[in-house]
Parts: C-alpha cells; structure tokens; sequence
C-alpha cells in the first residue's frame, strides 16, 4: 500500500502520512483478529449431531473491555489528529509570497499581485491554470470561486481546499522539492469537472527568479 | 373490507373478513404484508435499474470514451454511438446513487421488511393505520415514477450528484440540466412524504400494538433497529424536505438561500443536507444490522451475546448520528475548530459500531452454526461493515481526510458501508421468504449467489481503497486525462471487470426468487426453528395474522435453553413454570 500514496514533497505532510499508516496498522491488525476469529468460530463451532450450542447471554466484562479498549484508541488517535490538525489550519506561518486561485468553470484563475505587491488590485498578473512558486518557501494561496464550488488538489503536497463562491478561504503549503506537480479539481463542477486540472511548478530559488523576471517584472510594465 | 379488518378483534380476524376483489388485495391493499410485498417489488426493480447505471459508470472508467456494447440506439446528446458524454456520466452517478439510497435500500429495508415484519413480530393484526400504509407506499411509488421520468425530459435527469451540492445544483446554467434537476427535488419532496407517513406508523404500532407480555425488552433487534429507524426518519427528513424546498425556490422562484449573488450561503446546503445525511447512513444501516443480529442468533442456536448492549449501542448511534454531519465538511471550508469537535464525535460513533461487530463474534462463539444461505449472507454483511468500519477511522481523522476526501478511499468506503447493506438484504429475503410467499428458495441456488456476490463484491470495491490512496477523485468522467492517474488504470480494468461479474453473479439470485416464488418447495410454518412471532403464524399469515392473540413469555432469543429439549423455545409458548409466573 504504501508505494500507492504519491509522493510528498511538502513540509507537514509527513505527519498526514503516518497518522495514515498508524491507522493502517490499528485497523489492519483489527481486521484480521476479527476475521480470524469469525473464520475460526465458523469452523469450531459448525453444527454437528449430538453438540448443543451454549446456552450463553452475554459476558458483562468481556462487552467492558472491547468497549473500553477501542474507545481508549480511538481518543488516543483524536488527540494525534487534533495535534497535526492545529498544526496545518490554525497557526498558518507568516510569509511574504501569496497568490490568489479564483476557480471559474473550469479552470484555475492564477494571480500575483503586480508592482504595489498587494493582491486583488488592478495590476495584478493573471495567469490560467500554471502556478509557479519557488521551494522552501511558504506560499499563501487565497482561494475563491465565481460560479460553483471547486476544490484545489495537489495531491503531491497533501493539499486538498474547497473554494466556495462568495468566500474566500486561506490555505498555505511549502513545497520541498523543485518539480512539476498535478493541480487537478476534486470537487464535482459541471459537466467539464474531469479534465480541470492545473499545473504546480516548483522552482529552486534561481529558477524562480528567472521566470518572475520573465512573467511578472515583464507583464508589470 | 379493511375496516372490517381494522375494526375487528385482534384475534381470529380471518374468520370474519370478507373477501377482497383483486384491486384490493394486490394493488391498493391495506394489508401491511402485501403492501411489504409491493415494496420489495418495487426496490427490487429500482436495483437493477441502479445496477445497470453503475455498469455503464465503471465501462466509461475502465475503457474511457469508448462504445458500450449494446447502447447505440441511445440519441445523441445522451449518448454518441454508444460512447458515454461527460454530461451523462455526471448523470449515471447521480442517479445511480439516488435510485440505490433513496429507492432500493430504504424501500426494501425500511419499507417492505419493515412492514411486513413489525406487526408479526410484535404479535398484532397490522399496522396502527393501514390506509396511511398503503397511502406511504403509492406515494412513495409516485416518487419513484418521478425520478424515472426524469430520465426522459430534454436535458436528461439531475447531474449535481446525489449530495446536490449548491451552486451547482441551484442553477440550471451550471449544469446544463434544468427540468431533470427540478424533477430529482420534486421526486425526493414526495418521498418523504411517503417516509413520514410510514415512520409514523411504524412509531405509533411499536408503542401501542405490542401483544401482551412484549416488553420493550423482549423486543427481536429486527423490530428496535427498525422502531429507532422510524424515529431517526421522523426527525430528519423534514430537514431534508426543508432543504430541498429552499433549493427550488432558488431555481424557480429567484430566491438566493443558497447563492451567494444575493447573500446566501452555499455551505448552508451542505449543513442541511449533511444534517439529514448522517442520520441517513443510520437509516440505512441499522435495520440490516437488526436483521444480521436475529439472524445470527437463529442459525448459531444460541442467545444473542449481550441483549441489552445491542439494543444501547443502536440507540447510542441514534444520538450520535445528529453530532457527526460536519465530518462531511473536513474540507469544505468551514471553521477548522469545527473540524475538530465533528472528528471527536465521529471517533465516539465508531465504540458502539465496535460494540456490535465484537458482539456478533460473541454470538458465534459456542455456538451451533448452521450455513444456511440467509446465514451465509448475515456473515457477509458482518464481514464487509467491518471494513467499511475500519476504513471509516481513516476519514475521521481531519489531517488524513484532507488527502482521501473526494477520492476513491471515500468510494470504497462508503460501498463497503451502504453496498453491503445489500447482504443484509439478500439476508432477509432468503430467510422471510417462505413467510412472505409460502415457499422455500432452493439452498443450493442461494449458496452459489453467496459465493459469487461474495468474491466479486470485495474484488469490485477493496482495490478502490488503493485507487484513492494513490489520489484518484471520484467523480470524474475521464482518469486517463491525470498523469498521476495512469498508472492506476490497470486497477479500474480490475475493477470494473469484478463489477461486470458481480452483474452477473445476481443472475442465480434472479432465477431462484422467480422459481421459488412459483414452484419452491411448500413453506412449513416455522422452517428455520426460530423464537420470534412471526413463525408461530400460520403460513401465509391470513389478514389479522394470528389464528389466535399470541402472549409473550420470554425474550426472542432462547435458542438452546435448558428448560427443554428442543434447541427452540418460540417467545409465545408457555411452559409450566414460566406460565405460572406469569399469573
């Protein structure tokens, strides 16, 4: 299973991977003590004459302990999301670089903010579906839509944002890896949902220099 | 005449009911075992119906925008020479999902088992409103036509998704379907008129109609899964109802609940529908677990392991099912505090569904386990609600569900939950059949549709779980258009060659219930041994049911007790002692 997960390159999701591969482990390990056990019984326990079932309702402290055991892991395990959970929503780290992503049916609208530096302004530079950001960087990307909701994947990053028309939601990754990434939109849109999908290219910091100095130094003017 | 029927004595109704023309016996019946009958009928048409959308689906998804065999005559735009457009593939699994929720499980579960069940296994004549009955069930019928004729207006029917998402869904610009959306509201309106009226007779029957001696605790789990149901019905779907009514009036009358050009609120859509959803899953969920735990103590000849916590953990899920909507909504958008109030509910959920799978194992333990077709089928349904247990933890964790959310993780999950409901299902026609129609289903026949569902169904949904984790959305028409993609299309190959088996493998199950249903072997009145009331009918049971007022002396369970010989003691027979005790 573990080759299946597309490879991070971002700084947290290492935590969602193995919050992931920790509840593989738990709920594997339960699936075959059940199903073992099942199986087990199916076999042991299958009518034959002579043999009366036992006339059994139920054990008090058994039902206790497979009550309290799961329950014991299942709080364990909410305390380590919750703990990655803050992590990623409620302490965004500062940064200077933001974007914005206005979806529209069905595309990805890209701005940078233009020679004030500020988003949503008249001289922002607009681009469809390609996102360039330099690695090791924290990037803000402020996302909102014009018609219906979207969502903003990349799956490489462990990123995955609804944009809701009317509001505009902030998230935040930081790409370690320099490489070209798929953007696709997770969320059902219309009848073009399938096939709306951008491109996230990470650069090493000179490469990043360069295409902004082609792209947006020279689109400024 | 009905009335006659609802106005005479509990006990010897038969003896004294006139008989009933053809109209009234088989088509606008008030008996609730024929309406039950009707029903199952119609949700058994619906799934193949459903069945069938979800070929065409996993055809598209394996060999994409290619031919499917035997479509061709279906006009442009819905079809081109048989290749599936995008428009209708939003389409197919729209409706797929509709149909199987809405028109398959909820009919066949809570609609036909739930009223030919309840009044035999409570011990009385029929329900406590017979003509609300049979109004619950032509409305219901209405509402099914509805949908269907959704297919056939220009535009073609809705193709927002099952979940109906605003904005997409409240305007009919953003989908390019306008009637069929309208119609898919309207049909889902009327239905839960149909739920409303059925919940209310199912609530008022349990309270007020048990026999004499039932007890709440003497209760099979059939009848408490299928009374919390009704409760969980009552409750939700007038949200549902609310929600749908708010999202025609922004499509038809201008209004803006949902839209954010005139200050509404798309997420609100979400919190309404969700509000309904979860309880939904419930409503789903429970009467096959009801079923699978009566069904399990049967054939293991032994009491079900821990009465009363069976009976807790369904009415502690009830509760809980209201505080758990947000986990939907992991990404949605909303407050990330939120996020973690709905992850530590969803967490509290899964100890009562634990509860009930450990409580299924303690049942078989010491058991005497005969593998009856019905028996192979609760096993089933225990089997796959284990993973789709499991794999639920997964998506409850807020940080790991903003990876798997709208994936195939989320797919598979959710089959292995709401799919393999269909066990249980098959479960109880198989083992209520002789009571329903006065015939045995041949065993062999039954045993090889186990086997065959069984494989094809876990071959069709486990490998999803690796499609999703390598990041495949669902939803999509074309996964040949992601690079990260391809290199998992051998797995929608696999997948949808296990679905087109798992087809087929319903075709023993098809000719058996029509043969049985002519010329199975002659029901006796209590073929499979069992405790609770409905075997102590005569079989068929004739109109009021019972030849004679049934008492209640025990619980529904005592399979292998040591008062007698038998490894049976049915819930109305009296023993020495225990008729003493109760004068």
């Amino acid at each position: 299973m573990m080759r299946w997960l597309p490879e991070d390159v971002s700084t947290y999701g290492h935590e969602i991977d193995s919050l992931f591969f920790l509840i593989y482990y738990i709920t594997a390990a339960t699936f075959i003590l059940v199903t073992v056990l099942m199986v087990l019984f199916l076999v042991m326990y299958r009518e034959r004459p002579g043999r009366r079932a036992t006339y059994s309702h139920g054990n008090t402290t058994l039902e206790i302990i497979w009550t309290i055991i799961p329950a014991a892991i299942l709080i364990v395990l909410s305390f380590m999301s919750v703990n990655t959970w803050a992590k990623l929503k409620n302490t965004v780290p500062p940064s200077d670089f933001a974007i914005q992503v206005t979806a529209k049916q069905f595309n990805w609208g890209i701005a940078y903010p233009g020679a004030d530096g500020k988003l949503g302004t008249e001289d922002d530079v607009k681009f469809d579906n390609d996102v360039h950001v330099p690695v090791n960087k924290v990037v803000h990307v402020h996302l909102g839509s014009e018609d219906v909701i979207h969502s903003f994947f990349i799956p490489n990053l462990r990123f995955k944002q609804d944009m809701v028309p009317g509001r505009t939601v902030t998230g935040w990754f930081e790409a370690t890896k320099p490489g070209r990434y798929e953007l696709p939109c997770a969320e059902l849109c219309g009848f073009g949902h399938s096939g709306m999908k951008g491109w996230l290219h990470v650069h090493s910091a000179e490469d990043y220099a360069k295409w902004a100095a082609e792209n947006l130094a020279a689109k400024q003017q | 005449m009905s009335q006659t029927v609802a106005a005479g004595a509990a006990h010897v109704a038969h003896a004294h009911h006139e008989e009933l023309g053809f109209w009234r016996t088989y088509i606008f019946s008030t008996d609730h075992k024929m309406i039950g009958r009707q029903f199952l009928f119609m949700g058994l048409l619906m799934l193949i119906i459903g069945g069938l959308l979800a070929m065409m689906m996993r055809w598209q998804l394996a060999w994409p925008e290619t031919a499917v065999p035997g479509l061709s005559a279906i006009p442009e735009p819905y079809m081109y020479e048989g290749i599936i457009p995008p428009q209708t593939y939003n389409a197919l699994f729209t409706m797929h999902a509709t149909i199987m929720i809405f028109f398959v499980v909820m009919p066949i579960m809570v609609g036909c088992y739930g009223n030919f069940l309840i009044p035999l296994m409570i011990g009385t004549r029929d329900m406590a409103f017979p003509l609300l009955n049979m109004l619950s069930f032509w409305v219901g019928a209405v509402a099914g036509v509805i949908m269907l004729a959704s297919f056939l207006v220009p535009g073609g029917p809705a193709a927002a998704g099952w979940t109906g998402y605003a904005t997409l869904s409240a305007r009919a610009a953003y989908t390019g379907v306008d009637l069929g959306q309208d119609l898919w509201i309207i049909s889902l309106l009327v239905l839960g008129i149909s739920s409303l009226m059925g919940s209310i007779n199912y609530i008022t029957t349990i309270v007020n109609m048990r026999a004499p001696g039932m007890t709440y605790f003497r209760m099979p789990l059939t009848v408490w899964s299928l009374f919390i149901t009704a409760i969980l019905l009552l409750l939700a779907l007038p949200v549902l109802t609310a929600a749908l009514a708010m999202l025609l009036f922004d499509r038809t009358l201008g209004t803006s609940f949902f839209l954010p050009q005139g200050g509404g609120q798309p997420l609100l859509w979400q919190h309404m529908f969700w509000f309904f959803g979860h309880p939904e899953v419930y409503i789903l969920v429970l009467p096959a677990m009801g079923v699978t735990s009566d069904l399990l103590s049967t054939f293991s000849r032994k009491p079900i392991f821990g009465y009363h916590a069976m009976a807790f953990s369904m009415i502690a899920i009830a509760f809980l099912s209201w505080i758990v909507w947000g986990h939907h909504m992991f990404v949605s958008g909303m407050n990330p505090l939120l996020g973690t109030a709905f992850m530590m509910t969803t967490m509290v959920i899964a100890v009562p569904s634990a509860i009930k799978v450990f409580n299924w194992l303690g049942t078989l333990w010491g058991g005497s386990i005969r593998l009856t077709s019905p028996m192979l089928f609760a096993l089933g349904f225990v089997s796959n609600f284990l993973i789709g247990g499991l794999s639920g933890i997964f998506m409850a964790s807020t940080p790991v569900d903003i990876f798997i959310h709208d994936t195939y993780y989320i797919v598979a999950h959710f089959h292995y939950v709401v799919a393999g409901i269909i066990f249980a299902l098959f479960a109880a026609v198989y083992y209520w059949f002789p009571k329903m129609f006065s015939r045995m289903m041949s065993e062999p026949l039954g045993k090889i549709h186990f086997v065959l569902t069984y494989i094809f169904f876990n071959l069709t949904f486990f490998p999803m779980h690796f499609l999703g984790v390598g990041g495949h959305m669902r939803r999509i028409y074309n996964p040949m258009q992601y690079e990260f993609i391809q290199p998992l299309q051998d797995w929608n190959v696999f997948i949808t060659v296990s679905a087109l088996l798992l087809g087929l493998s319903q075709l023993p199950f098809l000719i058996n219930f029509f043969w049985s249903l002519f010329a199975g072997k002659r029901a006796e009145r209590n073929p499979w041994q069992a405790n609770t009331l409905e075997w102590t009918a005569p079989t068929p049971p004739p109109h009021g049911n019972f030849e004679v007022q049934p008492t209640v002396y025990r619980g529904p369970y005592e399979y292998s007790s040591p008062e007698v010989k038998e490894d049976w003691l049915p819930q109305d027979k009296p023993l020495a002692k225990t008729a003493a005790r109760a004068h």
